[in-house]
């Protein structure tokens, strides 16, 4: 048997128990920030938790960059959508006046809203941009009612933990935690350069996150549900996203 | 010519009794191990970022840019997404989401390797001893010899095999601490997250597709070391260098021609 000397045994003991409190007070850390994204399973869950965890701590309460009105786009880039389903196309005919969205789960009032009932809450515009994980972007003001103001309304339970909300087109659905949830800038959006929000780019209400990229702005929105889990939700994954390879948490 | 090296093995007192007659590794463990942490890792954020930069081969600068707007220049390329006028009738499949996953793994581990090496060589002296240019050759003179040599295509000095030269360590400082920084710092600004914390990050370069571009142009000037960097490692003695970079070993044998 070797000998240990008495400064190494003293030393690994000290980076023992160091590295011990330090693993102790970063699950502390973990658990208070809740800083585990619910695609954090398989090979790729590492990075994806450390920056999702990074992330969470730097940018709790920030702020998406706004931009002066004369940097909005002149002709902003519409992505593709995938053909609009019988529903849509029903309500599109009728000018959307029947067009309802409906806030579910973790309210004490849950509640069905028009667009008209969605612009009784104060009115919000800002200036920012679409940022496509493709690379491409493009500014815009979005006008629409801030989603804090509608979940506080409903009297939004204090162990909701995520939101999801649905396109009124299949498979196309998204949650964000309550950072991104009652984020001032997170716009149930209705309105966009001072015209009504055309349907290319999400009407008649789309929800603008832009703290992450585009994918997370879903488009057509019909349904939101406030949750502590995200379990019983498709795969359990979070979102549409991951289901079809991508993260579900897009602030990269 | 003297060799500034320092062995990077002061706590194995013990093992040095049974390497009496064996020199000290050419490369630091800690060295060896990064290293080629560091190559498995560009190689992943290679491969992701051809795949991301598939899907819209455009740039631009300033802050927004897309399909309608003039880009800066075009990479000659088929897209993988059909609404992008990339000239090609076809679209390439769409492989951005492995591909983001990997990146930003990729991205995570090479960025705590690179902290590791970066505490140790400050720690170690590494930097000092091995990586800043030796005192007789801190003139553009020694420079210039470098450059001359390289140029006659002259067999590396026999010094080369257990320290750099002015030229390699001009390289390997601006990879370490401006390329890679750099990198970095223009794929933060890329981060809609990020940018909401540290606005300043992206608004310095001149907005979001200035950042990308930046990006790009980064990654091409580490792909252009990495060519010339391994064409110098075959033109110096691929086994060596390779073995100096695996075990350790230092002694120079003659190559088998």
């Amino acid at each position: 048997m070797s000998k240990i000397s008495r400064r190494k045994f003293i030393t690994a003991g000290l980076a023992a128990s160091a590295g011990l409190s330090g693993l102790t007070a970063a699950a502390g850390l973990v658990r208070r920030y809740q800083l585990i994204p619910p695609d954090s399973g398989g090979f790729w869950g590492p990075g994806e938790t450390l920056t999702y965890g990074a992330q969470r701590l730097l940018t709790r309460h920030s702020l998406a960059r706004e931009f002066p009105s004369s940097m909005i786009s002149q002709v902003p880039f519409a992505n593709e959508i995938a053909p609009l389903n019988d529903s849509f196309q029903r309500l599109q005919a009728r000018g959307f006046l029947d067009w309802r969205v409906s806030f579910e789960g973790l309210v004490e009032r849950p509640a069905s809203l028009s667009l008209s009932d969605l612009k009784v809450f104060p009115v919000r515009s800002q200036i920012t941009e679409v940022v496509c994980e493709e690379g491409w972007s493009y500014i815009a003001e979005w006008i629409g009612t801030p989603l804090v103001d509608v979940l506080n309304a409903c009297g939004l339970l204090p162990q909701a933990r995520y939101v999801v909300y649905f396109s009124i087109q299949p498979d196309w659905w998204e949650s964000i935690d309550m950072a991104d949830a009652l984020h001032p800038q997170t716009l149930l959006t209705w309105a966009m350069n001072g015209g009504d929000l055309p349907v290319s780019f999400g009407g008649p209400l789309r929800l603008r996150v832009p703290r992450q990229l585009g994918y997370k702005s879903v488009k057509f929105i019909t349904r939101l549900i406030a949750t502590d889990s995200l379990k019983g939700f498709g795969k359990g994954l979070g979102s549409a996203s991951p289901e079809g390879g991508y993260a579900w948490y897009a602030g990269i | 010519m003297g060799l500034h090296r320092r062995t990077c093995y002061a706590s194995d007192v013990s093992d040095a009794a049974t390497r009496q007659n064996s020199q000290p590794p050419r490369h630091a463990t800690l060295v060896r191990v990064t290293h080629w942490i560091t190559v498995i890792c560009f190689l992943a954020l290679l491969i992701s970022g051809v795949e991301i930069l598939i899907s819209h081969p455009r740039f631009y600068w300033g802050e927004v840019g897309n399909s309608l707007t003039p880009p800066l220049f075009k990479i000659p390329i088929p897209a993988s997404r059909a609404m992008v006028p990339s000239g090609y009738a076809y679209v390439l499949p769409d492989q951005n989401g492995w591909s983001r996953y990997l990146h930003f793994q990729a991205a995570w581990a090479a960025v705590l390797t690179g902290f590791v090496y970066a505490v140790w060589g400050l720690w170690t002296g590494h930097f000092r001893d091995n990586l800043f240019p030796a005192p007789g050759d801190r003139t553009w003179g020694a420079f210039l010899r470098v450059i001359a040599t390289h140029l006659r295509l002259r067999q590396p000095e026999q010094a080369d095999a257990h320290s750099y030269n002015v030229l390699q360590r001009a390289a390997y400082l601006m990879v370490i601490f401006v390329l890679f920084p750099f990198v970095i710092w223009t794929g933060l600004a890329l981060s809609p997250g990020f940018n909401s914390a540290f606005p300043a990050g992206v608004n310095v370069l001149g907005g979001r597709q200035s950042a990308r571009t930046l990006h790009f142009f980064a990654s091409l000037f580490l792909l252009l070391f990495l060519i010339v960097h391994v064409a110098m490692v075959f033109l110096a003695g691929f086994y060596t260098r390779m073995r100096a970079m695996i075990t350790g070993t230092a002694t120079a044998h003659q190559e088998p021609t």
